[in-house]
């Protein structure tokens, strides 16, 4: 399984860098949400630096939508998946590559946003770069759960419309919990039970991936 | 089909509907106001009984069923069927939750609707099953779309338990159990009797309902396969002329 996993995210990687869809649509859009969002804010210090820690997991929910949904576009090709199946690869493993892959795509989104946080938000450089581990755990959660709800829509024609529906709701803990953990640390504090939380949360999200990913991808 | 299965749809519909009247008249009128919060403590011989049913009935037998259609050596049409009537009847039950909790949260909060724990998972928990029905609705081979929305459930009752603890982990606004814990109960006497009859009252509405849509959902089911059959016969025709 794990071999299958190094194959499909180096795979899942070598397309990423060829392609660069996250270099040129999805880290601008999860920039361009930033701004928005300050934007929505106001100038005043006081409030950006209130809503730094939600405006960074809410830029990182919505661009993860559009990461997860070219992570499924990837194998969605006429006779793709098909292709994939005959390769004799475990699904488990399959599904730790993408969602590997995804990780790595993500967190270099985070960092890009922490950047951002920091220039826009006016936030404290050393603490922000304290979340470093809260924002680990979260990134594996939001990997995880947008690779298996990609798998889920992936190949209909409604993926687009559907696949935000479907994620948010199911990535909302991970906001709560990021947005409560990362204020915290902020604000000279520690994560306290928000990164176990959220460490939780990827462990089970990656769990019960392994063992959901098998049936989406049977042939019909 | 047996004579118990028969019986059961015979008699079931009009015994949900004597229950339910029976448990609208002694909460109206049989029962007394609560000392501190008046006639506004009628709504708990609705909402709590409506919470179960919605939570744990309609979404525990969703996952139940869906792991059912999941594993290989179970795997039948039926149990996606069913699974599909136990969630559009759970989502009408779980909204009507919600429904009743703000009318009772308006002048006991002050407010429709507050960003309380129990609430937000509820709320969330209510958008993922209906992200099931709207898969449910998309065009696809019936097996796929069957594999597709067990997993979504799968998934989606993850939050049930979140919505179960919520009020021990975050203690919020939302009050915790109230019938108590155990066989310990925090009501009596006719305050008490009603309320368990409001939780048989709903629980055999809700079978009712189940097995009505499940039988509908049957029908929808073998239609689609005439209807694939009559394309097919059609088309075919169309390649010998």
């Amino acid at each position: 399984m794990w071999r299958d996993a190094v194959l499909v995210c180096a795979k899942d990687l070598r397309i990423e860098l060829r392609a660069r869809v996250l270099l040129w649509q999805v880290l601008p859009f999860g920039v361009l949400s930033l701004v928005l969002f300050a934007l929505a804010l106001g100038p005043s210090l006081v409030a950006l630096r209130h809503g730094a820690p939600g405006m960074l997991w809410l830029a990182l929910l919505l661009a993860t939508v559009l990461a997860a949904g070219r992570s499924a576009q990837i194998e969605s090709p006429e006779g793709t998946r098909a292709s994939v199946r005959l390769l004799g690869l475990d699904p488990g493993g399959v599904f730790l590559g993408k969602a590997l892959a995804l990780f790595v795509e993500l967190a270099v989104l985070t960092a890009v946003l922490a950047v951002g946080l920091l220039v826009g938000f006016h936030v404290d450089g050393v603490r922000l770069a304290l979340t470093a581990p809260l924002c680990a755990c979260a990134v594996a959660a939001l990997a995880a759960v947008g690779t298996l709800y990609g798998a889920v829509v992936a190949g209909t024609d409604v993926a687009g419309t559907l696949l935000p529906l479907l994620v948010l709701p199911a990535l909302a803990p991970v906001l709560i919990a990021g947005e409560r953990g990362t204020a915290a640390v902020l604000q000279g504090g520690g994560p306290g039970r928000w990164a176990v939380v959220l460490g939780v949360m990827a462990v089970v999200y990656v769990a019960v991936g392994v063992v959901l990913y098998g049936p989406l991808e049977e042939p019909s | 089909m047996t004579a118990v299965v028969r019986a059961v749809d015979r008699f079931l519909g009009p015994v949900s509907l004597a229950l339910v009247v029976l448990t609208v008249w002694l909460g109206l009128w049989v029962t007394p106001p609560d000392e501190l919060q008046g006639d506004l403590v009628r709504l708990i011989y609705l909402h709590p009984a409506l919470a179960w049913v919605a939570l744990y009935l309609a979404f525990g037998l969703a996952a139940v069923c869906s792991a059912l259609y999941l594993w290989p050596r179970t795997r039948a049409e039926r149990w996606d069927l069913l699974a599909a009537s136990t969630v559009e009847v759970g989502v009408v039950f779980l909204s009507l939750t919600l429904a009743t909790g703000m009318l009772w949260g308006r002048p006991a909060w002050g407010v429709w609707w507050t960003w309380d724990a129990r609430l937000t998972s509820t709320a969330l928990l209510e958008i993922l099953f209906i992200g099931y029905l709207a898969m449910r609705r998309v065009p696809a081979d019936p097996h796929t779309r069957a594999r597709r929305c067990a997993v979504l459930a799968l998934l989606a009752t993850l939050d049930v338990p979140i919505v179960h603890f919520s009020v021990q982990w975050w203690n919020g606004l939302h009050q915790g159990a109230t019938l108590g814990s155990g066989l310990t109960f925090h009501i009596h006497g006719s305050m008490l009797w009603t309320l368990l009859l409001s939780f048989v009252a709903f629980t055999c509405v809700f079978a009712w309902m189940v097995r009505r849509r499940y039988q509908i959902a049957v029908r929808d089911a073998a239609r689609e396969l005439d209807e694939l059959a009559a394309a097919l016969t059609a088309r075919r025709a169309e390649g010998v002329r």
